[in-house]
């Protein structure tokens, strides 16, 4: 054991000292000179044509600088290509203030611009638009027929594999079956920090914006394209994100809006989305699914169908993974999976915390709970009967899945033993109690990743990478990396982010962030410890000479030989000694693909959940959950048990609480704000425990990680659903459950 | 069938707004006189006009308490209150409680027990907890949860929060009894 050993600890936070003194700074929050506010204005009606925007009138008050909208905007780019981000899906992305049509409720439609927010703020509420309104549809319900398989479209999206076996007959066949549809509504990211970029103008046309992006290279892209900027007019910068979820994954209006109103004001503005704007934005897409199942004789599963139908927007066709997930989870020979998209008067989708396998699942293993009891199976032991080895989908072996002693470590935890059966048959402090279960699958993926590491001759390190943290804790993982690289004590190392001067890294999404850049920091800090090496053997007295890099390690601030702990410099006294100011050294990182080839890479959890409720009242209460979750290598368990904890919470809330409710007369969601947008509160907590298991795995990636972001929002929703099942013996298939559904 | 949706023009132009004026406030200590207009929130004073970016806007609308100040000790949505109304008043924000190199024992508190993610809520929530210490409220578990309901956290880093104050509260409450 030495003491710079970080990897699979929990050490703080190391950017928490700024986040709780108020010091971090959010995209809002650089308080450049001579700032202007931009202030949105969205439409109220969700089809139609702008007639006449009557901007004269705000545009006479003292202090009003202009009055952006589709009437005085200057021309920009024409080709659709232009304002396609790194994760566009396929159709014509939405351009802001291009157009007099109207082709979603609360379209951004005109940007007021003034000295103070509160003079812009009055100025928008003044602003006089005249509309013709047309009629809209945004009621999936009356889609049902209109589904259509989309193409390839977005990154990452993979259609549902071909069916396999005879699903129909075995289904047919089968000694048990059932077939039921689940449902939930829209559901918003609603990260606590409201949508914001900052443009600091810097002359000669030449721009900083500071954004609340998930990307800082996929919104410097963008605003290359969409406003014809050179490479060097433009730097995005985000150091600190109050939280994301994905909606940060694309370059939202707001930066659209503030750097069109600096380039054309040559001033530098700010622009603030407002609570109700930001269920503008993208949304967890409302999704009908239909499921099938049956069973043979052994509890074994004979057939698996899995349908899913979910909206989008006319201009783009938004697509996530829903129904793959349930070809690969269970082991069944009879598989069919479809998937199908209907357009509706509404803003594009976007991807949503686990995007896809959030939704699949909960009807995927909501499904599994009532296929259990139609066979008589405990819900666990069924699971175990059908668990898979291999993923059928691919029909190759995972490159490691203990889901197996998830299962077993939760089950014990969670006292799942003391469970009975039977629907209604347990009871406490007078209320009906339900314990439930679900598991999940989830992507490990690794996408290209460069970072760069510069060590000065007082012995502190630096590693930059332009990647984001909103909460994760990517300051910290990577520091933890770049120190235990190069055997350095955390408090001399500093990771920096979130800067397009940075090398570049993706956008932070898919729970790559901790593989990719994780393994270009360890590339850069080993390919700087190349160089420390050689000018450590520059001395003709060194003890390293002659020794390769493998024949050396970094501990405790020390360059020693593996085998001879005593033949060792002092890291410090190398590039003193040298006379060298300062030493750095660039990598990048790529997935392996010769070694990944033959596996599906992939985490599994499982979460168990008590519910009681009240019979009277129909309130729910979540009381314990236990969710177990196995993702290769933890980096720090800290914050990467404060993710599953999130996860849960999550699941809690898209469970029991959230649903954004559109009001189909108008085509308008009519609770978008947090008094009627329930998310889960501190009042809301069951005690929570969380287990890893961990996977020894070389071959997702050199640090054997496979991302913690997501993977525990699976199988919670469903646990808790099957729960409240459990204890009232009713099935509640359209989330979220609410008290009204009990009684 | 499309419908024509118009409105009437204002008569006489659009009305004028309030001219600002200077405003005294006592922040953390200290004395700053702001030029406001009177509709300016406490919350955009703070922000926008003091430079105090700790606070944050979260909902505007006082329902998700990431705006959370204490005034005169007491905690309160400062997005829900006018800057001018607070000309008597000493407030406190979460640059008062502590500093990066001197942190207050909760601000080390939820460092300790990771009671944030993005950190985005987290100044509300810990001047919240501040003003329940100060009130002498939330003895057990279930009044922190309670008490602390008014401040939403999305990353959900509600189990740590609770650990955090309990930790505080149980500490004060102890030295209190010895």
């Amino acid at each position: 054991m030495t003491q710079t050993n970080h990897i699979g600890k929990g050490p703080n936070r190391v950017d928490g000292p700024l986040k709780v003194s108020g010091a971090a700074h959010y995209s809002g929050e650089f308080n450049v000179p001579d700032l202007a506010y931009g202030y949105v204005v969205s439409s109220p009606i969700a089809k139609g044509k702008i007639l006449k925007i009557h901007a004269d009138e705000v545009r006479a008050l003292p202090g009003v600088l202009e009055v952006f909208s589709h009437e005085n905007v200057p021309y920009l780019a024409w080709f659709d290509k232009s304002y396609k981000d790194q994760i566009a899906p396929g159709g014509s992305p939405f351009r802001p203030l291009h157009e007099p049509d109207i082709t979603f409720n609360q379209q951004p439609i005109a940007l007021v611009v003034a000295d103070t927010f509160e003079l812009a703020r009055y100025a928008a509420a003044l602003l006089r638009i005249d509309y013709e309104q047309d009629e809209h549809e945004t009621n999936l319900e009356t889609k049902r027929a209109a589904g259509f398989v989309p193409g390839k479209g977005k990154t990452g999206f993979q259609p549902p594999p071909p069916p396999r076996g005879n699903p129909d007959k075995a289904l047919k066949n089968a000694t048990h079956s059932i077939e039921a549809e689940y449902a939930h509504g829209a559901q918003h990211h609603n990260p606590m920090e409201l949508f914001t970029t900052t443009v600091e103008w810097r002359g000669n046309g030449k721009i900083t914006a500071y954004d609340k992006t998930q990307g800082v290279f996929n919104v410097k892209n963008y605003l290359m394209g969409v406003f014809g900027l050179g490479k060097n007019d433009v730097r995005v910068v985000n150091q600190f994100m109050g939280g994301g979820f994905g909606s940060g994954l694309r370059p939202q209006y707001s930066v659209f809006m503030a750097v069109l109103a600096a380039l054309e004001l040559k001033r530098s503005v700010r622009v603030t989305l407002t609570r109700q704007q930001m269920f503008s934005i993208g949304h967890r897409p409302n999704t009908l699914q239909l499921l099938k199942m049956g069973t043979n004789p052994d509890g074994t599963l004979a057939s698996l169908q899995h349908h899913a139908l979910h909206e989008t927007s006319q201009f783009e066709d938004y697509t996530e993974n829903v129904v793959n997930w349930s070809g690969m989870l269970y082991k069944c020979e009879n598989v069919k999976l479809g998937y199908q998209l209907a357009k509706l008067d509404i803003y594009s989708p976007q991807d949503m915390r686990a995007p896809g396998a959030a939704s699949g699942n909960v009807g995927l293993e909501v499904a599994m709970d009532e296929m259990a009891y139609a066979a008589g199976l405990d819900p666990l032991e069924f699971r175990l009967r059908n668990y898979a080895d291999r993923d059928q989908n691919v029909d190759k072996p995972f490159s490691s899945k203990k889901l197996r002693e998830c299962y077993q470590q939760a089950a014990a935890k969670f006292g799942w033993e003391n469970r009975t059966q039977e629907p209604r048959s347990m009871r406490a402090n007078g209320k009906l109690v339900g314990m439930g279960m679900g598991g999940g699958v989830w992507d490990a993926t690794q996408v290209k990743s460069a970072a760069k590491a510069l060590i000065s001759a007082d012995g502190q390190l630096t590693v930059r990478s332009a990647t984001g943290e909103n909460g994760t804790g990517t300051y910290t993982i990577m520091t933890q990396i770049a120190a235990e690289t190069l055997g350095l004590p955390l408090e001399a190392v500093t990771f920096e982010l979130g800067d397009t001067d940075q090398p570049e890294a993706p956008i932070q999404g898919g729970s790559w962030t901790a593989a990719s850049v994780g393994t270009a920091v360890k590339n850069a800090c080993d390919a700087l410890g190349e160089k420390i090496l050689k000018l450590a053997q520059k001395p003709a007295d060194s003890p390293l000479k002659g020794a390769k890099f493998d024949d050396v390690e970094f501990v405790n601030g020390q360059l020693r030989l593996r085998l001879d702990h005593d033949q060792a410099v002092v890291l410090r006294d190398v590039l003193q000694t040298s006379g060298e100011t300062q030493l750095e050294a660039d990598s990048s990182a790529m997935p392996n693909m010769v070694k990944q080839n033959g596996y599906s890479l992939h985490s599994h959890n499982v979460a168990f959940a008590e519910v009681e409720v009240d019979e009277d009242l129909g309130t729910i209460k979540v009381t314990r959950v236990v969710s177990a979750v196995a993702a290769g290598r933890i980096l720090n368990q800290k914050t990467a048990r404060s993710q599953v904890l999130g996860s849960v919470v999550w699941g809690l809330g898209m469970a029991l609480m959230e649903e954004t409710v559109m009001d189909h007369k108008f085509g308008r969601y009519v609770n978008h704000n947090f008094a009627e947008y329930h998310i889960p509160v501190n009042a809301d907590m069951p005690h929570i425990d969380v287990i890893f298991v961990h996977e020894d795995d070389d071959i997702v990636n050199p640090l054997g990680v496979k991302g913690i972001g997501e993977v525990g929002m699976l199988g919670v929703t469903a646990a808790i659903a099957n729960a409240v099942f459990h204890a009232t013996g009713k099935r509640v298939r359209d989330l979220p459950i609410m008290l009204d559904k009990l009684l | 069938m499309s419908q024509l949706l118009t409105s009437t023009p204002y008569s006489g132009g659009v009305p004028a707004p309030v001219p600002t004026g200077p405003v005294r406030l006592h922040i953390n200590g200290e004395t700053r006189t702001l030029q406001l207009a009177p509709w300016t929130s406490l919350l955009d004073a703070l922000r926008e006009y003091a430079g105090l970016t700790g606070t944050k806007k979260g909902c505007d609308h006082g329902q998700c308490g990431a705006c959370t100040v204490l005034v005169n000790g007491r905690r309160i949505n400062s997005c829900l209150t006018l800057a001018v109304m607070h000309e008597d008043d000493d407030i406190t924000t979460i640059e008062g409680l502590g500093s990066e190199d001197n942190l207050s024992p909760l601000q080390q508190a939820f460092v300790d027990h990771d009671a944030f993610q993005c950190g985005y809520c987290t100044p509300g929530q810990i001047c919240s907890a501040q003003g329940l210490l100060n009130e002498g409220h939330a003895h057990s578990e279930a009044e922190i949860k309670e008490l602390m309901s008014g401040n939403l956290c999305r990353c959900g880093a509600y189990v740590g929060i609770l650990d955090a104050v309990k930790e505080v509260v149980d500490k004060e409450s102890s030295e209190v009894r010895a």
